[in-house]
């Protein structure tokens, strides 16, 4: 369907495509396969500026919107959702600076994101997921000092991001009003990495934890002001959820891809089984859904990008409906495939092994849906009492 | 450093079609692209300009629409271009394209370095490279697939070549010609800021005159080359690879060469 872009959207459309093809695509089997992170990949992408579409001009960046920086994802995310979540990922870290950095800050730190050195936005710990009060890194300010205690879990990019959006608290007498953004570069002092995490899906991303043991950074690290950790990390998320719905469209799209060409090829009963009304059906829900799924990350990108206010809701929608499309589309792909989908030799078993992921991470499907319920509780609240 | 890459405009080679009744190339309506091995040419010289700033200067000789190759070189990263472009360039062999190209190369200025790819996909002589360097009167390295050392200080570098029988290793004064083999990089992909500036700029066009060039030395009049005749290659026989160990291959090859009656033994 043509989404009239512009000139330059479908350029970076085009360019997204050309590298996935071209780059990704050899090579993505055997990164799943290894574990391997996409280092290598992720030079390419920088040299095609593809880190700078989404940081604003004044530091290197394109100052293109958070809509280019999903279309880039789609297009990668078609291909392979683990290298574009490795991909994506960076930006998520380099959110936090973008909307709320000092220029100093931003100064520092937006242009070598754009040249490439990776970002990586650091929220959960073992006892702080969907419950994101549960936090306890603490970060203590001695003298000029911040000092940086605790240990992050299950962060994208760990160990290989050069630069680390932290969230810690700085008062915990106020609960999740005292949590604050710092950044953290890697080779500070008491900040290392532990294991490496062995995953279902997404498998060349690489996911470990970060371990603070007094930590000491300058306290020009605070992004912001003390206490404002949470309004950081949700206006960052409202950001960033329509990605996550980008990553689930190109997954989708894909797999029912390849869910189309086998279905066209694989004879049974004398005929190609594309012609069986049973496959039929189950490829055009693949395909409306894929359609739907896209339109709503693509108005709900373009809804954001607009300098829309209030825009929880939308962005949780734009999360929660393309992942759970991804997750189906991606099953019925295996179906499809039959025995053949199970193997390893087809892509689509790692297609349906990725797509759980995207219902889990950047605040599970369920987290995103308590977001929605209560937009809208909100919302006819203040409607009736306007009556 | 100044670095020159010569490349060309081929047709695309994914849709080439024979005239039956010539044997030419049947190049209207095909898709064009550029020379895959210019690529390597140009990542080779986008990589020298990293490591030792400078600028990159993609030149070519061709058509009006050749200015789309040059274009898309800006895409990668080259940061001027010339195209030359005149009625009377039209029918050059390898000859004429080297005595015009070096025309070029001198409207441009001084340079350190030209890279040019090992040949062209349409022709495939190679010719052109070395033909280029004679007219420049400057040292060239063919099939070079690997810089060991370049010093544009001292004005030196040493390459590797690939020979059929392993490679050599050579130092050359700069400036020089290289041409390159597609082991000797993996091209980058464009990058959108080449893309937008390649949407943009002005590709400066030299014709005959603003070559100074010599009238009766370029184009099909400055072409000694004749072709006599086109044809298609005879097949080749039939080939067969045998596998195992040695004992076996060697019982293998002796059935082979019985069953074919090249070998006879005894009373057989």
């Amino acid at each position: 369907m043509d989404y009239f872009l512009t000139e330059d959207q479908l350029m970076i459309q085009d360019l997204a495509r050309q590298i996935a093809e071209e780059k990704v695509l050899p090579v993505r089997a055997e990164l799943d396969e290894k574990e391997e992170f996409p280092r290598d990949l992720m030079k390419h992408f920088a040299e095609a500026d593809l880190f700078r579409l989404n940081i604003p001009e004044a530091y290197d960046g394109m100052g293109l919107g958070g809509f280019e920086q999903a279309l880039a994802v789609e297009q990668v995310s078609r291909v392979c959702c683990g290298v574009a979540c490795t991909y994506a990922a960076s930006g998520l870290g380099a959110y936090p600076l973008v909307l709320f950095g000092s220029e100093d800050q931003k100064k520092k730190y937006l242009p070598q994101i754009a040249a490439g050195k990776l970002g990586a936005f650091a929220l959960t710990e073992s006892t702080a997921g969907s419950d994101a009060g549960g936090i306890q890194t603490r970060a203590v300010l001695e003298g000029d000092e911040y000092v940086l205690n605790g240990t992050k879990q299950w962060i994208t990019n760990a160990g290989e991001a050069e630069i680390y959006s932290v969230i810690a608290l700085t008062d915990p007498s106020r609960g999740p009003r005292g949590a604050s953004f710092f950044i953290v570069e890697k080779g500070d002092p008491g900040f290392s990495f532990g294991k490496r995490e062995k995953k279902m899906g997404i498998r060349c991303s690489a996911t470990g934890e970060l371990i603070f043991n007094n930590c000491r950074l300058p306290a020009d690290r605070l992004i912001s002001k003390e206490g404002l950790g949470f309004i950081i990390a949700m206006r960052t998320f409202d950001k960033s959820r329509p990605g996550v719905g980008a990553q689930a469209v190109g997954l989708a799209q894909g797999a029912l891809e390849a869910a189309v060409e086998y279905a066209r090829t694989r004879v049974q009963f004398g005929h190609p089984i594309i012609s069986f009304q049973a496959i039929q059906h189950m490829l055009a829900d693949m395909a409306a859904s894929v359609e739907a799924a896209r339109a709503l990350v693509y108005a709900a990108a373009r809804f954001i990008d607009s300098g829309a206010k209030e825009v929880s809701k939308v962005s949780a929608m734009a999360k929660v409906f393309p992942s759970d499309v991804a997750m189906k589309v991606t099953t019925d792909a295996v179906q499809i495939f039959g025995g053949s989908g199970y193997m390893r030799d087809y892509p689509v078993e790692k297609m349906m092994r990725d797509a759980k992921i995207l219902q889990i991470y950047e605040g599970t499907n369920q987290i995103q849906r308590n977001v929605i319920g209560q937009e809208l509780h909100k919302e006819f609240g203040r409607r009736s009492r306007k009556k | 450093m100044k670095i020159i890459v010569c490349i060309k405009q081929v047709p695309d080679t994914k849709n080439v079609r024979l005239d039956p009744a010539t044997n030419t190339l049947k190049r209207e309506g095909v898709e064009s692209m550029v020379n895959p091995f210019d690529l390597y040419a140009v990542e080779t010289a986008l990589r020298l300009k990293d490591q030792f700033g400078g600028t990159v200067t993609a030149l070519t000789m061709g058509p009006p629409q050749a200015e789309s190759a040059l274009r898309e070189m800006v895409e990668y990263g080259v940061d001027e271009t010339a195209l030359l472009s005149d009625r009377a360039f039209a029918g050059a062999d390898t000859w004429a394209t080297s005595y015009t190209l070096a025309k070029g190369v001198k409207k441009l200025g001084g340079f350190d370095l030209i890279v040019c790819g090992k040949q062209a996909v349409d022709g495939d002589t190679a010719q052109v490279g070395p033909g280029l360097a004679e007219q420049l009167d400057i040292p060239y390295v063919c099939f070079v697939r690997r810089l060991i050392e370049v010093d544009p200080q001292a004005r030196r570098m040493v390459v590797e070549r690939l020979m059929d029988d392993g490679g050599d290793v050579v130092e050359t004064p700069l400036p020089a010609l290289i041409t390159v083999v597609k082991e000797i990089n993996e091209p980058r992909v464009p990058s959108l800021r080449g893309k937008m500036k390649a949407k943009k700029i002005a590709v400066p066009v030299y014709g005959l005159q603003d070559l100074a060039a010599d009238p009766d030395r370029v184009g099909l009049a400055g072409s000694p080359t004749q072709v006599v005749r086109i044809f298609a290659p005879q097949p080749r026989g039939t080939r067969a690879k045998l596998d195992g160990r040695p004992e076996e291959q060697a019982e293998r090859l002796i059935e082979a060469l019985k069953k074919d009656k090249v070998l006879t033994i005894g009373a057989e």
